[in-house]
């Protein structure tokens, strides 16, 4: 019998993630670029997955479409929120996983696992972008170094200074002041990734926190947030292996499902 | 020869829901003659005891209303923007600040109200009113009044509230007897009160109708409907027309009829104020997925069910935001299992502390006590600037698939 081929795209407000599943569970394409929905962003990534995977297009069987543009990809067969997409992503990885926490560029949502697999419940941050990627972004832009640098700079931290701000500008003004008074960075990187921790961590609270925990996203490559969030939740949190492209993973199994 | 109200000018029948806009029409007009005429006229809250202004044949105008209609015409965002230009802050009720602004510029193209005379003022739904009030006191400078009744934390009004309250109506009829020159006829008082009875029930009776499976209505009617409960209550006239509505209701469920666009596939409870400035995206959204709003408490809230004065007085604490917690948990659980609905759309109105303060508690408790999914979104009842399209649709996507999963369950256990 021949294999099948299934694309899930995930179209972000920041990033566009593509994986090509063969028959449902092998990985065998991936691609990840930094541009989101309404840019070329999803296109490339489209093409840059199947370039991965080494097929053309017309060896996919279907392609499904999640993410904040998920509606606007014209050559998707399916569309699927991302907090199915998600659910299913790590489910599927992870049978065991009962809460999942994904942040990513814009928002933050929580999702409650049923034991067969199913979305039982959510919860999404509100407008605010405070304890999202994007707030991440903007302190590593003052702080003149890259997003990936915040997780080893948080390991050398000796203290925190915390940052008291919930609004991403003001907790701009207020990292610039402790920039001014020369304040130690990987004390203040703790400090910003226990910001977004703490918001994060209500989130999962108001929904109740059902073990074991895993974490999907961006974010969740930032090992500080994820150290912080368990310190905040008193539980252990297991991030995926494909933590930024689970949304993507969890749209290609939908597809797969579909041709089953 | 009399005009048939329910009657269009063909003979056929009218909807309802054409009738009670047309009353709601006429009574804004009457507002105006009165004021045309010479007489005193006030502004009024929604929740005040309009039986006291309907038996003085006093005509007064709701700022909340106007608030309403401005946000849905599109006129939230520039009104807003000139109280925030006048130092109030965006922190505030759009209600109010729609008002306090065409109050200070006596100028709003989409709606107008005309100029007040006397302010009357009740807490019972919201307690940021009484600055707002007070503040178009000293700008206008006019007399205020205002009943206090204090939030409830138990779930019956005693008899001390009642006397605190009783108190102050009799001390306002007193006051508006001065200002209007009108004098309290309490046989007439008898006869409002039971036409607001009328009015009451058959509002009642109407919006239980969306118990029906399908409802025979789109559950968005209600908050197109719901004015004249506000405004009118206490008049014949709107009695006719809510008996004219529910009888309408009760035969579309016989013949099996109902006005929602498409299949019902799913039944929601929709809580808090309606996002007026984005209604036709937070309707059109739930409708294009087969989602009927079927409960809601925001409607029922101007009904007021009582036998005698004093239990009048205590009906005026029985509001969805006067009382204790519980009960408002109460309230919408068995709403939400009378009207059998799949899941809830909960409202975070940012103008709306009082409302939304408690939305997270309410959202965990409707999930643990009616075991339905639900969602939140961001909004405001006027205020266009809050609502985010996508994020209304991310979420309700998702809850669609829930509600959908949930149902496949309960097949699949049914077989």
């Amino acid at each position: 019998m021949a294999d099948i081929f299934t694309l899930g795209i995930d179209m972000g407000s920041t990033a566009s993630k593509c994986v090509i599943l063969k028959n449902g569970r092998e990985v065998v394409g991936s691609s990840i670029i930094d541009s989101g929905a309404g840019t070329t962003g999803p296109q490339r990534a489209f093409e840059a997955c199947l370039k991965d995977a080494g097929i053309e297009q017309g060896q996919l069987s279907n392609i499904t479409a999640t993410g904040y543009g998920r509606n606007s990809f014209e050559a998707a067969d399916f569309v699927i929120s991302e907090l199915s997409a998600h659910t299913l992503g790590v489910h599927t990885m992870y049978p065991q996983a009962r809460t999942l926490l994904d942040i990513g560029g814009q928002d933050a949502k929580v999702m409650s696992i049923g034991e067969s697999g199913r979305l039982e419940n959510f919860l999404m941050n509100d407008k605010c972008a405070a304890g999202t990627g994007r707030f991440l972004e903007v302190m590593a832009r003052i702080l003149e170094v890259g997003v990936a640098d915040l997780k080893d700079l948080d390991a050398k931290a000796e203290g925190t200074i915390s940052i008291s701000s919930t609004c991403t500008v003001f907790a701009e003004s207020e990292v610039i002041s402790q920039l001014a008074k020369e304040a130690d960075i990987p004390s203040l990187v703790r400090g910003i990734n226990a910001s977004v921790a703490a918001k994060a961590a209500s989130l999962v609270k108001r929904l109740g926190v059902k073990e074991p925990v895993y974490m999907t996203g961006g974010v969740a490559r930032n090992t500080g947030v994820v150290r912080a969030l368990e310190k905040e939740l008193g539980t252990e949190i297991t991030v995926s292996e494909i933590q930024q492209i689970n949304g993507a993973y969890g749209a290609a199994v939908y597809g797969y499902g579909k041709v089953r | 020869m009399a005009v048939n109200k329910f009657l269009t000018p063909e003979g056929e029948k009218k909807p309802g829901k054409q009738v009670l806009r047309e009353l709601q029409d006429k009574i804004a007009q009457d507002v105006f003659d009165a004021k045309a005429r010479g007489e005193k006229i006030g502004w009024c809250a929604s929740n005040f005891p309009q039986e006291i202004c309907t038996a003085m044949d006093i005509k007064v105008a709701y700022p909340e209303n106007m608030g309403a209609a401005v946000g849905a015409k599109g006129g939230g965002l520039r009104m807003c923007e000139e109280a925030e230009a006048m130092g109030y802050s965006n922190d505030i009720c759009s209600y109010a600040r729609i008002n306090l602004a065409y109050a200070a510029t006596d100028d709003c193209p989409e709606v107008q109200i005309p100029r007040p005379d006397f302010l009357l003022c009740c807490n019972n739904i919201c307690s940021c009113m009484m600055k707002w009030y007070e503040n178009l006191s000293v700008e206008l400078n006019i007399p205020l009044l205002m009943i206090d009744i204090p939030h409830l934390t138990e779930k019956t009004c005693d008899p001390d509230r009642i006397r605190y309250i009783r108190a102050q109506f009799d001390d306002c009829i007193a006051k508006l007897e001065e200002i209007t020159g009108k004098k309290m006829d309490y046989n007439k008082l008898q006869e409002v009160m039971e036409v607001s009875q009328r009015s009451s029930k058959a509002w009642l009776r109407a919006i239980s109708c969306m118990g029906a499976e399908p409802s025979p209505f789109s559950g968005f009617d209600v908050f197109n409907t719901m004015a004249v409960a506000t405004v009118g209550r206490g008049t014949v006239e709107a009695a006719e027309a809510f008996e004219y509505l529910a009888d309408e209701y009760e035969t579309a469920i016989k013949e099996g009829r109902s006005t929602f666009k498409g299949e019902e596939k799913y039944r929601i409870l929709f809580e808090g104020i309606a996002c007026w400035a984005n209604l036709r995206t937070t309707y059109k959204t739930l409708q294009s997925r087969g989602i009927n709003l079927t409960s809601t408490i925001y409607g029922p809230a101007f009904s007021f069910l009582y036998s005698n004065l004093d239990e009048l007085m205590a009906a005026y604490s029985y509001v969805p935001n006067s009382y204790c917690f519980d009960k408002e948990v109460e309230l919408r659980v068995n709403d939400a299992k009378a009207k059998k609905v799949d899941g809830a759309v909960i409202h975070i109105n940012r103008s709306c502390k009082r409302w939304s303060g408690n939305s997270y508690e309410l959202e965990r408790q409707l999930r643990a006590q009616a075991g339905i999914p639900t969602m939140t979104f961001d909004g405001d009842q006027s205020d266009p600037r809050v609502f985010s399209e996508a994020q209304y649709e991310t979420r309700v996507e998702a809850l669609v698939e829930i509600m959908e999963a949930n149902k496949q369950q309960k097949r699949e256990a049914a077989k």
